[in-house]
């Protein structure tokens, strides 16, 4: 690792304006990397990834409304609600992130994606098929936790690889709350992978369901 | 919630018996929580305050905010650090200087615009260190961003400011890591104080090797030099903090067979089983060099280290908690046998003290710590419901220096501020909150506390949207006024909440007087024989020269003989400790 260093006159610009009440920083524009912009705003990457996130959540909640009355493990309900709850935040959070910029949420698209039918999200990473979805629909008890677990986990992980890559497009996750957003989902999905991967190997101690 | 809000009552209930010996007011039983129902607005919200006061509010000044909500986010405060009468107050822009000589009017010092998130801050003599790991941060400090996934351009990892000549802080070193730093966490070396060492805690994405040679992202059974599951450790050469380097990368979730991605979210697992967990990385660590220990809150585990050797920290604990999302920061008490650690589930930007939110799930976890190893004993979460609008969590606090208590101040983002004690970790109560209503009314607007650090005898708070905010606690039947006082005594002149440092008291007699509301609190002794030594002791403070140290040791000599049969010897005999401190004094 070898670190690289900054010359202190590269720097006599930007810390000659570092005193009180230096450039205020409300010429916000729309156009990026202009000398006038104070912080990068939105590319088509960002939009196209909060989109299509938000169908790809979708569907998870799809699943997590399956677990009710399957007769599922009750470590297999807990997880399944810290899902929902995590996934319907992070869904909140992204369609007022659409709002404020007057971005349509796509919500056709998010409303069909579980099915499949041609629409543009259905070739997301980690998507269950249709027959998947039917599959963990007609499960009951252990089998139903062990498809539940499988299929969420490749969920999750699909959603890893849209944060890799939008951070791996021209300008994608340079606006702050873009970085932010898909910072938390991946975050999410991590620990949530690692706690059904953990539960495949059979149930989580001290988890019990109130 | 129901229940839990009982529970508080009961405890209150409890409390106020105590009270009743000290002639304090407490909340009436059965009111309804004043946090609830408050009124929205981002600078005219209504706020409620139990038990302490905001003295003083500043909104973010210009070049720390934008009026355009969709570029705001950039310009969110963060998190605070401590020096003679300045607070450095990190922002996703840079950082701002506040004199805080009068703390009930600061004043800002310096605003040093440079952008890169999270902007994690800490002081060091006539350095800071500010951590970056947004893609968008720049070598050159200018907030334009980098387009390109790879460039020679951009910066993550830890800047070095001069503050030397605070009206032209300067900066004079850039460390660039493979993950960035989300945060930061210094760590004095006690047999070199030429040198201090900064552990980088990254949590975002790798960067590509042709971006920083050596970075990889590569899981560890492709690449045993994989960017994740270590942190790195940068030692910084105070008369040169221009060659700061890395020096090393430890592999702090390593197994016993070498595996670095040992340590499992879930516990240990069976022989055979291949998954590699894909938490690995350390999300804050809090060092307590004087006990040796630092405590790390490490996304799905929190763990232990020895950090007798600051360049060389050795894991001997890590704990898991079925009701933990992510492990997000740590708080030892100051006798370094309780540590606190926080549960940042949904990342700060989510609600996640709804009325509907489970009491155990975006809470603090308390540890006792015995030697090196840590056991459960309870939970602790904001008692008051929360909005739908107010993204609420666990997150940055520090120690309330009340001699004979552990007590927190804490941020809750919109949550506002929760002060409790946590003596018995596994009974942890609230002894003080701040509040105020939603940034806004129909929607979740990203804002509230950061962080919530009590220094020299206020609370300061870092507001993300609102500002920067003062408060000092009042006197109540859960805190009195000889308590504060004696947490007031307590002066440090530099201060970072991730480097603890040991707290002593000076022999005073607001020590000893806490002391003694304590055994009221506690009913140490029988009723009579409290009102006697108050009286006695408030009469020796009185006295001078050769009578007051007779008086105070034969209040401390009977107060020996009494230990025994209290059922709070242990604040008997402390409180037998300070009067013979006092009695020895000048």
């Amino acid at each position: 690792m070898k670190p690289r260093w900054i010359t202190a006159a590269g720097l006599a610009a930007v810390l000659a304006s570092a005193s009180p009440g230096a450039a205020a920083a409300q010429g916000h524009t729309h156009t990026t990397h202009t000398s006038t912009a104070q912080t990068p705003a939105h590319t088509d990457a960002d939009v196209r990834f909060i989109q299509g996130m938000l169908a790809h959540h979708a569907q998870a909640l799809e699943m997590t409304g399956l677990v009710h009355g399957r007769d599922a493990r009750g470590d297999v309900r807990l997880i399944a609600e810290r899902i929902d709850v995590s996934q319907r935040s992070e869904m909140a959070r992204m369609q007022r992130w659409l709002q404020v910029r007057g971005l349509a949420a796509d919500s056709a698209d998010a409303h069909h994606a579980h099915h499949g039918g041609g629409d543009a999200h259905a070739g997301m990473p980690g998507m269950a098929t249709p027959e998947q979805m039917e599959r963990l629909a007609q499960s009951y008890g252990p089998a139903f936790d062990a498809l539940f677990l499988e299929l969420m986990i490749r969920h999750h992980e699909g959603a890893l690889v849209m944060v890799e890559a939008l951070f791996g497009s021209q300008g994608g996750g340079q606006a702050s709350e873009i970085y932010s957003i898909a910072s938390e989902v991946d975050a999410d999905q991590r620990m949530e992978i690692d706690r059904m991967r953990a539960m495949q190997q059979g149930p989580l101690g001290g988890a019990r369901p109130r | 919630m129901k229940t839990q809000m009982t529970t508080l009552r009961q405890g209150m209930g409890r409390l106020a018996v105590a009270a009743a010996a000290l002639g304090a007011a407490v909340a009436p039983a059965g009111a309804q929580d004043a946090r609830v129902g408050l009124r929205a607005g981002t600078q005219d919200a209504a706020q409620a305050a139990w038990n302490m006061e905001v003295i003083s509010h500043q909104a973010r000044p210009a070049g720390f905010f934008a009026t355009d909500p969709e570029a705001d986010f950039g310009f969110s405060n963060t998190d605070l650090a401590f020096q003679g009468n300045h607070v450095f107050m990190g922002n996703y822009n840079g950082f701002l200087v506040y004199d805080i000589s009068n703390p009930s009017n600061p004043r800002l010092r310096a605003s040093v615009p440079c952008a890169g998130g999270q902007g994690d801050v800490s002081v060091y003599r006539n350095l800071v260190f500010l951590s970056v790991e947004e893609t968008r941060g720049r070598l050159d400090c200018t907030a334009n961003g980098v387009a390109d996934s790879v460039s020679t351009e951009r910066f993550r990892g830890v800047r070095i400011f001069d503050i030397s000549n605070l009206d032209r802080p300067r900066l004079v070193g850039a460390v660039q890591t493979c993950r960035g730093s989300h945060t930061h966490t210094l760590v004095p070396n006690p047999r070199d104080p030429s040198r201090v060492y900064v552990y980088v805690q990254g949590t975002s994405r790798v960067r590509s090797g042709s971006e920083l040679a050596g970075c990889s992202n590569r899981p560890p059974a492709e690449d045993p030099n994989t960017s994740f599951f270590r942190i790195e450790i940068i030692e910084v050469p105070l008369a040169a903090p221009q060659q700061a380097r890395i020096v090393n990368a430890p592999r702090l979730f390593a197994d016993a067979q070498g595996n670095i991605a040992g340590l499992w979210a879930g516990g240990r697992h069976g022989e055979g089983t291949q998954s590699t967990n894909v938490t690995n990385q350390c999300h804050d660590i809090t060092a307590y060099p004087e006990i040796g220990l630092a405590a790390g809150a490490c996304s799905g585990n929190g763990i232990l280290l020895d950090i007798r050797d600051p360049a060389n920290p050795v894991r001997v604990d890590e704990v898991v908690d079925p009701n933990f999302a992510y492990w997000h920061s740590a708080t030892f008490n100051n006798a370094g046998t309780t540590v606190l650690y926080t549960d940042e589930w949904g990342g700060g930007s989510a609600a996640r003290c709804q009325a509907t939110d489970r009491r155990e799930w975006g809470a603090n976890a308390l540890f006792t710590v015995q030697g090196h190893d840590l056991r459960h004993a309870g939970y602790y979460k904001l008692p008051a419901p929360q909005t739908a609008q107010e993204n609420c969590v666990a997150h940055n606090g520090s120690l309330v220096p009340v001699p004979g208590r552990d007590i927190m101040a804490q941020a809750w983002y919109q949550g506002g501020i929760s002060v409790f004690d946590f003596t018995d970790p596994a009974r942890p109560v609230e002894l003080a909150y701040f509040d105020r209503g939603p940034m806004n009314a129909s929607e979740l607007s990203v804002g509230g506390f950061w962080s919530a650090y009590w220094y020299n005898g206020r609370i300061y708070g870092s507001e993300i949207g609102r500002g920067f905010d003062v408060f000092r606690l009042t006197p109540s039947a859960h805190l009195t006024q000889n308590e504060i006082d004696a947490a007031s005594l307590v002066r440090m002149t530099e201060w970072n909440p991730q480097h603890q440092q040991r707290v002593t008291w000076p022999a005073h007699f607001s020590v000893a007087k806490a002391y003694v509301d304590q055994l009221v609190r506690s009913r140490g002794l029988g009723p009579n024989r409290m009102v006697r030594l108050q009286q006695e002791v408030e009469a020796a403070e009185r006295m001078r020269g050769a009578q007051r140290r007779t008086a105070l040791m034969r209040i401390a000599t009977q107060l020996d003989g009494e230990a025994a049969a209290s059922r709070d010897g242990a604040k008997v005999r402390m409180l037998a400790g300070v009067l013979r401190e006092l009695a020895s004094a000048r």
